[in-house]
């Protein structure tokens, strides 16, 4: 069964700015900044830092929440080339983000949200089904994870 | 947003559809970031190249060239992923060696002048205090605001393409004054003799500031940072902590004084930075199981007077059997230690030097890695160290003397 973006979703988040469309998908929570370049196969969508506290997760697909942006200027082409090869996830959800992963989410018309209320670990957990919505600048929880959909 | 009559022309499509396009684009990111209004600019310096662009940036720079885009200033490139001279013995992939090829006509057809270098501070344009740039890659950014007091924000590849047709760039982050004020302060008690001892700093301070609008003010520094040890300081901050911008007491020009750096802000931290600091950043990298085949001077790419230090460390000397050693800098300055002898010597200790790429972002870097069995990584850029880790190198950030060592022993301590 699909759940409809309206339906059972409780909002966890509020967050301080926001572009792209409503996005809904598997959260994946990091503990850990990003950064396409040091962090990620651009190849596959799996972070493949050695010592990532995320080393061997998937983006693919994800509503990924990272604390901080690492440095690096590569997101403005990478995100463009990860939504190019099928492999880039659903949307960026960032504590605290830089300029380059929003020039670059932007142009790669991927849903990004910077600045949050509290800390996501505190509410959610990766494998929970969240729903971006940059509208309202609010992130809902839709699915427990384990809980069937 | 504010806009100008020339701005509104754009919109309207008077200066054609690329540039209507990239002011629509950098309108849009005006909204997340909260600008007012653009400020125009003098120069543009961006990252492109088929690494990190991709097939789909690829076809991005075809369709803006059939749009006829023109730069509106003068704009010159980052570090590329491919020396056209070195590619087939580097184990290129030849397709990609001619998407690399395509993508450099259309950005020559824009007016884009590819110098091909992360030191464009160095050897092309150094811009004066409070001149607006839009530039790309970070430790470019940071060496603008801080060193020269220009005034950039970081301008990733479509950014800063966007900026390059349009002649301007938003007016937000470090391009307003209150965000060019330190936030914190770090004391040097440290001597720092080496250029991986300034990128540790960056490393130590960075790491534990992870934040674009962090402005560190260092002080307290007996000695006289050169060009070299201030870029990599700022290449560590920027790639550690994501910062755009450090003061300097005494050397960089909006900080005459610890008090005049902060701008009259309360400093939310006193850091203190001591010998014992760096030593344990040299003792905490993990030397893996030992392999020491691999050293790597680059990220950034070398300045003239760093191939000269290296000729004169490399000078009588090899680089071991089974091992290799890898320097990169731009054609500039390539050409120039060719005519000074540096590269007949680093050649002849059997040292690679690439041109106009940086080594971290070379095209087929992690096959290259595995066919060449390479596990540690060693160099003096604590930049490098940290930026390579998706390749899944075991990466040691180690004096430039050590380095040299290590090249020519294939020993690792």
């Amino acid at each position: 069964m699909s759940v409809g973006f309206d339906q059972g979703a409780t909002v966890l988040l509020r967050v301080e700015r926001a572009f792209g469309p409503v996005v809904e998908g598997e959260a994946v929570v990091s503990e850990e900044g990003f950064s396409p370049r040091y962090d990620l196969d651009r190849w596959s969508g799996i972070i493949t830092k050695p010592g990532h506290k995320l080393e061997g997760v998937s983006i693919k697909d994800k509503v990924c929440f990272f604390p901080t942006a690492k440095g690096g200027i590569a997101a403005g082409w990478a995100f463009n080339d990860l939504k190019g090869k099928s492999i880039a996830p659903k949307a960026f959800i960032f504590g605290i983000a830089n300029p380059v992963m929003v020039q670059g989410a932007i142009f790669a018309g991927i849903t990004i949200t910077e600045g949050w209320d509290r800390h996501p670990r505190e509410i959610i957990r990766t494998g929970d089904w969240v729903r971006v919505d940059p509208e309202s600048l609010t992130i809902a929880r839709v699915q427990l994870r384990g809980d069937a959909r | 947003m504010e806009l100008t009559s020339e701005e509104r022309a754009i919109l309207a499509g008077q200066r054609g559809e690329a540039s209507k396009r990239a002011l629509e684009y950098q309108m849009e990111l005006g909204k997340f970031c909260g600008a007012k209004r653009f400020v125009p600019i003098t120069n543009v310096h961006m990252m492109g190249d088929i690494e990190v662009m991709g097939d789909a940036g690829l076809r991005y720079l075809r369709d803006e060239a059939a749009l006829g885009a023109r730069c509106a200033v003068s704009t010159t490139t980052n570090a590329r992923c491919i020396d056209f001279a070195q590619c087939e013995r580097m184990g290129q992939d030849s397709a990609e060696v001619a998407k690399e090829r395509e993508l450099i006509d259309y950005l020559r057809s824009m007016g884009v002048i590819t110098t091909d270098t992360c030191i464009n501070y160095q050897t092309v344009y150094q811009p004066h205090l409070g001149e607006h740039v839009a530039w790309g890659d970070t430790g470019t950014v940071i060496y603008a605001n801080s060193v020269f007091g220009a005034r950039s924000n970081f301008e990733s590849g479509p950014a800063a393409l966007a900026a390059a047709l349009t002649g301007r760039t938003l007016e937000y982050g470090f391009h307003v004054d209150e965000h060019r004020r330190g936030t914190f302060t770090v004391r040097l008690d440290a001597p720092l003799r080496d250029v991986a001892d300034w990128g540790a700093v960056g490393k130590l301070v960075g790491e534990s500031h992870q934040d674009y609008y962090a402005v560190p003010v260092f002080h307290g520094y007996a000695g006289v940072p050169m060009a070299d040890d201030l870029k990599h300081l700022g290449a560590a901050l920027a790639s550690y902590g994501s910062m755009a911008m450090f003061h300097f007491v005494g050397v960089t020009p909006e900080a005459p004084s610890v008090e005049a750096a902060l701008g009259g802000r309360q400093p939310s931290e006193a850091m203190v930075i001591g010998a014992a600091d760096l030593e344990r950043v040299y003792a905490g990298y993990s030397l893996g199981d030992g392999d020491a085949r691999l050293v790597v001077f680059s990220g950034p790419q070398q300045s003239l007077l760093e191939m000269r230090r290296l000729a004169e460390l490399f000078d009588a000397r090899h680089v071991a059997e089974g091992s290799s050693c890898f320097v990169t800098t731009n054609g500039a300055i390539l050409a120039q230690a060719r005519k000074l002898g540096y590269a007949a010597v680093l050649e002849r200790a059997g040292v690679t030097l690439l041109e106009g790429v940086c080594f971290y972002i070379l095209q087929n870097l992690t096959p290259m890695r595995r066919a060449n069995g390479w596990r540690n990584m060693v160099s003096n850029s604590a930049k490098i160290v940290n930026i390579i880790g998706a390749h899944r190198f075991n990466t040691i950030l180690r004096p430039t003397v050590q380095c040299v060592d290590i090249a020519c022993r294939a020993e690792l301590k």
